[in-house]
């Protein structure tokens, strides 16, 4: 097995919330080696956003590391982690793009946070959008975009620092199976043409079939099995595996039906 | 009674009630600006939060804005006679209207900037920008619409503000209103400066909405 790039040790999370508390993460260990496209599955409420906002520090978590090519994130001083920040690259469910800009502007943004001249910038977003199939849509702003157009748009401003690490936390939930299919192919184009390590959540067993090699199983805060996706597909061990293998079932029968 | 002198008055208490208006709106920019970020960047759930920062700013809005302008406008008098040399007249209105602006504007910038979605502030800490990024770009930049909005309200607030200080000889329109009308019961003159004061009004509020609908790209047809 290949040396892992993001490892994380016991990492346990609590939020205090009015009616008690929730332990959204409790002692997670996994590790994630470089250049795979790693997924995270478990069902609504298993912890999984956390985990991945744990990975780029977006949320603190209360113990544990998080160890990203050898280095423990939660010991790096502010501007040492804004800095790391710029190449671990996120998408969002809900894309996230500032909605008063237009395309361009947004894929430029990351550049502009680097400092980059103006005119590096727009050559590089533009090649970016081309890249994504959107070479035509620059002038335009989100709201005039479909849902995998906004994504796309998110995929190009994401790839514009060339992170060696991508987050995707739920990144086609809010989109048509067919469209899903066309973002997950995307990334997948992304994944063969340069070195880079993917972390994929979702709640649905078709993204992690579709695209993912290894897989970890969240549930109630803590991992359930993690390996190969063909092993557990085929073997499911945990409770939480076997129900999301079978709520596959179920949405294949209503695609169909 | 139309005669030259107060069509000139009548031009001249228009310039005054431009003149404190803006002027007073662009200080109170000066100094609400700053204090509606730093609410909106310390509450919790903002990106530096900290509760006494928050607190202090929360306690000093809420208590200058309880204090009627009025009372704003006589309390204030020293502090205006030291920074104009004179505590009466337009400019040394501008004093008092601006400190009324200010913690209005505070207000109006918080709830503008709390508006911005966290998803988009997250997005931008992802990409590793810098505070002063996520101000200006993310929050004042996504929210601009909105803020646009809140200065063509300010403005009328403060223009409403101007005309109160006439009761102590502030100029502007308000200040001929209350001579005319109230001093020396010529009912013509205060309706004439009233209908200026509200056509003022309105046609800021025209601008502001017309020029907040150009800037917003959200939800285009
Ligand atoms: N900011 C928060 N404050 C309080 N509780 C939270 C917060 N964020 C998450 N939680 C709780 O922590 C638990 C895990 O949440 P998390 O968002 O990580 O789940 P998830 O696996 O991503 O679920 P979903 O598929 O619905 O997105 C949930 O019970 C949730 O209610
Ligand atoms: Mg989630």
């Amino acid at each position: 097995m290949e040396t892992a790039y993001i490892e994380v040790h016991n990492l346990s999370k609590t939020y205090s919330a009015k009616n008690g508390n929730v332990e959204a993460l409790k002692s997670v260990t996994l590790s994630i080696p470089k250049n795979e496209i790693f997924g995270v599955i478990g069902l609504s409420g298993a912890g999984k956003s956390t985990l991945v906002r744990c990975l780029n520090l977006l949320e603190k978590p209360d113990s544990g590391e998080v160890v990203i090519d050898g280095k423990n994130l939660l010991t790096l001083g502010k501007e040492q982690l804004r800095l790391r920040r710029q190449k671990i690259g996120m998408i969002f469910q809900h894309f996230n793009l500032l909605e008063q800009q237009n395309v361009l502007d947004n894929v430029c943004f990351p550049l502009e946070i680097r400092g980059i001249p103006i005119k590096q910038r727009k050559e590089k977003a533009l090649e970016l959008l081309q890249k994504v199939g959107l070479g035509d849509k620059a002038e335009a702003y989100p709201s005039q975009l479909s849902g995998g157009q906004k994504q796309r748009v998110a995929i190009a401003r994401v790839l514009a620092n060339e992170p060696d690490i991508l987050l995707c936390d739920e990144a086609t939930s809010a989109l048509d199976p067919e469209t899903t299919k066309t973002i997950l192919n995307l990334l997948k184009s992304i994944y063969d043409s340069m070195g880079i390590t993917i972390v994929i959540i979702t709640h649905e067993m078709r993204v992690i079939q579709e695209i993912c090699t290894q897989v970890a199983v969240l549930d109630g805060g803590t991992v359930q099995e993690c390996g190969s996706v063909t092993e557990i597909f085929k073997n499911p061990k945990s409770r939480a595996a076997r129900r999301l293998l079978l709520m596959r079932e179920t949405e294949e029968m209503s695609d169909v039906g | 009674m139309w005669d030259e002198t107060m069509i000139v008055m009548l031009l001249e208490g228009i310039r005054d009630t431009f003149y404190m208006t803006f002027v007073s709106t662009f200080f109170g920019y000066v100094i609400g600006l700053p204090m509606g970020i730093a609410l909106t960047l310390t509450d919790k759930g903002g990106i530096t939060p900290n509760r006494t920062v928050y607190r202090i700013l929360d306690i000093v809005i809420n208590v200058t804005r309880s204090v009627p302008f009025l009372i704003l406008l006589i309390l204030v008098m020293p502090l205006t006679k030291l920074i104009v040399g004179k505590s009466y007249g337009s400019t040394a209105t501008i004093v008092p209207l601006t400190l009324a602006a200010a913690p209005l504007i505070g207000r109006m910038v918080e709830s503008s900037l709390k508006e911005v979605s966290q998803g988009v502030i997250e997005a931008a800490i992802s990409m590793g920008a810098k505070t002063s990024t996520i101000v200006f770009k993310v929050l004042i930049g996504e929210a601009r619409t909105s803020l646009l909005v809140g200065v063509t309200i300010v403005l009328g607030t403060v223009l409403g503000y101007s005309a109160m200080a006439g009761v102590v000889g502030g100029g502007g329109l308000g200040d001929i209103a209350i001579r005319y009308g109230y001093y020396r019961y010529e009912t013509g003159v205060m309706l004439v400066t009233l209908i200026f004061i509200v056509a003022i009004v309105q046609l800021m509020q025209v601008v502001g909405t017309f020029a907040a609908k150009k800037l917003d790209h959200r939800n285009q047809e």
